[in-house]
Order: C-alpha cells, then structure tokens, then sequence
C-alpha cells in the first residue's frame, strides 16, 4: 500500500474515531461538529471531481449546495406546515423522507449544474472562474428575494427528516449516516478517477489538443463532470440544511464556494482525500481559533499561504508525496 | 482517383494580412508517403491545422475517403480516421506512457463515458496500446510518466497513440524534430513499416530523411504548392533548388 493509502485510513479512522469517543464521553457538540466536517468534505468531494480532476475553477459550487439545502428546506417545510408544494395540474405534497428529499436535491443541482455547465464551459481561465460565479450569485439573490421560502431569513424545520431504521435526532446516529454517505461517494470517485471517463477527463485538463486529436470532445466530458460534481455538492447541501435543520441564502454566498474550494486545497487538489482532511483542519481551526478570537480568519488564511507557497499538493501531497498516475 | 484516401481543395487561410496557405491543393493516395516540404513559414503546419479541422480554413474543402469534412471538428474528423502527429510534442504529460496509448485507444473505442470500470484493466485497450508501444519501441517504458520522457522517446509516444486510433490516414508534423541521428533512422524505419497501414502525409525537414521515405513531394512556398513530383522530379527541378532546396540535395 502507499503512503497516501495508509494516510486516507487514518483520516477515515480519525473521522469516524473522534465522535465514537465523543458518544462515549456523552459530548453531543463534537459529534456535531464531526457531522459538520463531513458534510463539507463531501461538498469538497464533489467539487474535487471538476477541481482536481477536470481542471474546472468553479467558484460558483455554493449554488449547487444551496439548491440541494432548499431541496430539503422547500419539501420539508411544506410536510410539516401540510400544505401542498403544487396542487396544478397535479398535487405534489412535501416530505420528510430523507431518501425522497436527497434524490430531489441530487436531481436539482444536477439541473442547474446542466444549465450552468451548458454555458459556462464555453469558456475556460478566468472567464469561467467569474461566470461561475455570477450564476452562484445570481442564484444567492433570487433566494433572498423569495419571501415564500423566508427571503433573506431563511427557513427552519423543526424536526430532521427520517431515515428508516435510523433516529436522526440522534448526533450519532445522523453522524453514522452522513458517514457513510460519504464513504460510499469516496469508492464511487476512487473508482470513477481509475475509469475510462477519469483517465479522459484527467487527459482534457493536462492537454485539450491531445483529447480532441484522439476523437474526444473536452467539453462534453467537462460538462458530465461538472454535472456529476454539481449533485454530489447538492446532496450534501440536503444534508447540511438537515444537521442545522435550517437553510439560508448563506448557504448560496460566493463566501461558501470559497470555502469548499478551501477544503480542497488545504487538503490537496485532485487528492481523493483531499477534500476531507482540509474540511476536517478547517472545522478544527474554525472551532479552535474561532473560540480565541473572532478574527480566526486572519490564521485560517496564513495556513492557506503556507500550503500554496510550500507544500504544492496540500497536506497530502506534504505528507504523501507526489500524485502517482492511477493504475 | 479511386486510390485518393485523402484530397485537399483550394484551401485558403489569411491571419490579418498575411496568407498561410493559398489556394493549397494535394491528394494523398492509398500506400504512398507524400512529403510536404518547403522553408519555416511556408504554411506547412497550418495546412496540417486545417486539414484536421483544430483550425477553420477561409475557405476550400476536405475529403476523407470522398467524404466532406466540412463543418466536422478535429475530434471528429479524428474519429473518422485523421492520426496525427504535433510539430511539438502534445501529451498527457502527468499520465504514463501506457494511459497515453491507452486514450489513443479510447479514443478509437469511440467514447469514454464508462465510470466505474478501471480503465487500465481493460483488455482490449491494454492490448492495443501495448500493441502500439511495441510497434514504436516503447514497450519497456509504459510505465514511465510521460513528463520524464526524453524527447525522442516523446516523439515515438506520439506516433504510437496516432497508432492506436488505427487511422485511415497519418498526418506528421516534423516527427524526426530534435531527433540525433540514431532516433532519425529509428523513425524513419517507423514511417516505413507504417505505409503499410495507412498512407502518410509527411512534413519533415531532413531532407534525407523526406527523399529516402517519399514516394511523392509537394513544395509549399509563401503559402502556394509550386510543384509536386517523385523525388527525382523535384530534385533536378531548378526553381525548386532555388526557392528552397539549394545545393543540399545532390542533383
């Protein structure tokens, strides 16, 4: 096994470790904030797929999460108020099934990464980077200026939606889901990274040329890729609205995009476990320092420098060492 | 012709005042190595762009086996048989020399939308690409990365993915550039073996190189194919020497 395989089990370990001695030691806040870190590494995850993989600068991946968190806050609260979310032509009720409510957000992030895909790809560099963000902010004021769904106050649920067979108010037993959530999205990106599309997609980001020259279009794989990216993203917006059992336009900011894009390159960018050591330092800074000064920001972006300037390839590519080509 | 595989019409590209290629016209027959040779600036390269569709031509026309390549990209005109070579090396450089061929390959299988199958557990694409990297003498070398390739050895790698697509025509941009003398006869005992499976659409400065392989030679100057003739045509012809050969090439 390689360093960085015996590096991903000891972050799995220390992921899924912290909040069992949590659990033990009666600490529900821990638990939360595992669940916190694994929501936004699965968040990371799919952003690493057109990041890391696609070579895809989004900085408008806070409108997939967002759109997956209103998923969930839209169907929710419409089975708790019981009223119906349409009644023409035909009736369609809310929901507190957790299964129902991911497969609605998976399938609306999946659409609007579409239609912003569809567009946005027709550019690359810094064109892409801005346009991605202008649909992200697009998204952000049309939330605020949506007073069906609480506008700028955002909209609360007051109890987490089911699972069956799980008690979801329970931290430990929501944590357990989530984690397992983002196990399974991990083997499906490790094995996607070793499959035909990987390696094509892959080759689009080192050299376009060389893809096009071989019978491939770069941007219908870019495009799948970003669609791919955008509903994992989204799902993890559900679940991130269900741990908070809120949804805000906050979760469609340009400063969320930032900070899954963070994520990403503290940990290591194109890294399968990239996402999840940065989203775990991150919620650890962000609780740490958070606790000593309100200005933990300040900390947060020396670490980023730190990392860009002298450990290409992030924590991982620190501790592990160069990427090797998937076999 | 009915042995034409490939056929150039009229094919006109300005960049602002200046004219790349002026009212070019060639075939390319089934077999032959058809050199295209002529001084730094004569158009030679962007003809090869617009032929594989990476640059659009003001206009003229294209035909792959009499088909109209008209308004068909490069990946589409790659799918329908046009291999090519870079003047410059263009590859996958963080991947192994294996997944390079191994894309040639997934290239010629038509898509790469499968997502959980491993690519380089694939049978069929491993033995092509293996098949390939034999063919060019890269065999022992499919698990280096392609970055710490040296540049010859980049140079055999790009024929060997063109290999893998199984075209119906090659097209190579200068592929003995930078090579010494020894990577020079390599590949020119490469181009000879590969006439064999598709004809050849060759620019190369090495003149020796262009006269020991060629069966045919076209002279572009300026932009104009002045002539086009077997190599023992173009040698004794005077205005050729003048424009371009000089007295390189023994009469």
């Amino acid at each position: 096994m390689s360093r960085e395989t015996y590096l991903n089990i000891a972050t799995l370990a220390v992921l899924a470790g912290v909040p069992l001695w949590a659990w033990m030691a009666d600490e529900p806040f821990t638990i939360t904030l595992a669940t916190r870190a694994v929501i936004f590494a699965l968040a990371g995850v799919g952003l690493n797929l057109a990041l890391g993989l696609g070579g895809l600068v989004s900085l408008g991946h806070a409108a997939f999460f967002g759109i997956g968190g209103y998923a969930m806050g839209i169907l929710a609260s419409h089975a708790q108020s019981y009223t119906p979310l349409i009644e023409v032509p035909f009736v369609i009720e809310g929901t507190k099934s957790m299964i129902v409510i991911w497969l609605v957000a998976i399938l609306a992030s999946a659409l609007a990464a579409l239609a912003i895909g569809v567009l946005s790809l027709r550019t690359s560099g810094v064109y892409f980077i801005m346009i991605t963000l202008a649909f992200g902010q697009m998204i952000y004021y049309f939330a605020i200026s949506w007073p069906a769904y609480g506008g700028e106050d955002g909209l609360s649920i007051y109890l987490r939606n089911d699972f069956p067979g799980v008690n979801t108010l329970m931290p430990m037993q929501f944590f357990g889901l989530c984690f397992a959530i983002l196990c399974l999205v991990l083997v499906g990106m490790n094995l996607l990274q070793k499959s035909a599309f990987g390696l094509a997609l892959s080759a689009a980001r080192q050299n376009e040329t060389r893809v096009l020259s071989v019978g491939m279009e770069p941007y219908k794989l870019r495009l799948v890729a970003f669609v791919i990216s955008g509903a994992i993203t989204g799902l993890a917006g559900a679940l991130f609205a269900d741990l908070n059992r809120f949804v805000s336009p906050t979760m469609l900011s340009w400063q969320m995009s930032g900070e899954i894009m963070i994520f990403i390159i503290i940990g290591g960018v194109g890294r399968l476990f990239g996402p999840v050591i940065g989203a775990m330092i991150f919620i650890l800074l962000e609780h740490v320092l958070g606790g000593l000064s309100e200005f933990w920001h300040v900390y947060l972006g020396a670490l980023l420098l730190g990392i860009v300037l002298f450990a290409k390839g992030g924590v991982i590519g620190a501790l592990a060492g160069r990427e090797k080509a998937h076999d | 012709m009915t042995d034409t595989v490939l056929r150039v019409e009229n094919l006109f590209k300005s960049f602002g005042a200046l004219r790349a290629t002026n009212d070019v016209s060639l075939d390319l027959r089934a077999g032959e190595i058809h050199a295209l040779i002529g001084p730094n600036g004569a158009g030679k390269s962007t003809l090869i762009q617009q032929i594989t569709g990476h640059l659009a031509s003001d206009s003229g026309r294209v035909f792959l086996m009499e088909e109209d390549l008209a308004g068909i990209g490069p990946a589409g005109r790659a799918r329908r048989g046009l291999g090519r070579t870079f003047q410059i090396s263009s590859l996958a450089m963080e991947h192994t020399v294996l997944q390079n061929a191994v894309l040639g390959a997934l290239g010629r299988r038509g898509h790469a939308m499968s997502f959980f199958k491993p690519v380089m557990k694939d049978v069929a694409l491993l033995e092509a690409a293996h098949s390939a990297l034999d063919q060019v003498g890269l065999a022992q070398h499919g698990a280096v990365r392609t970055a710490d390739l040296s540049h010859g050895q980049r140079r055999q790698l790009e024929v060997a993915v063109a290999l893998t697509l199984r075209p119906k025509v090659f097209l190579m941009d200068e592929p003995m550039a930078g090579l010494g003398l020894e990577g020079a006869q390599q590949m020119i005992g490469l181009l000879t073996e590969l006439r064999n499976s598709a004809p050849i659409l060759l620019i190369e400065h090495d003149m020796d190189a262009v006269f020991a392989l060629a069966d045919r030679i076209s002279v572009l100057v300026y932009g104009e194919v002045i002539a086009t003739g077997t190599p023992d045509e173009i040698r004794v012809n005077p205005e050729i020497r003048r424009a371009y050969l000089g007295d390189d090439v023994p009469l």
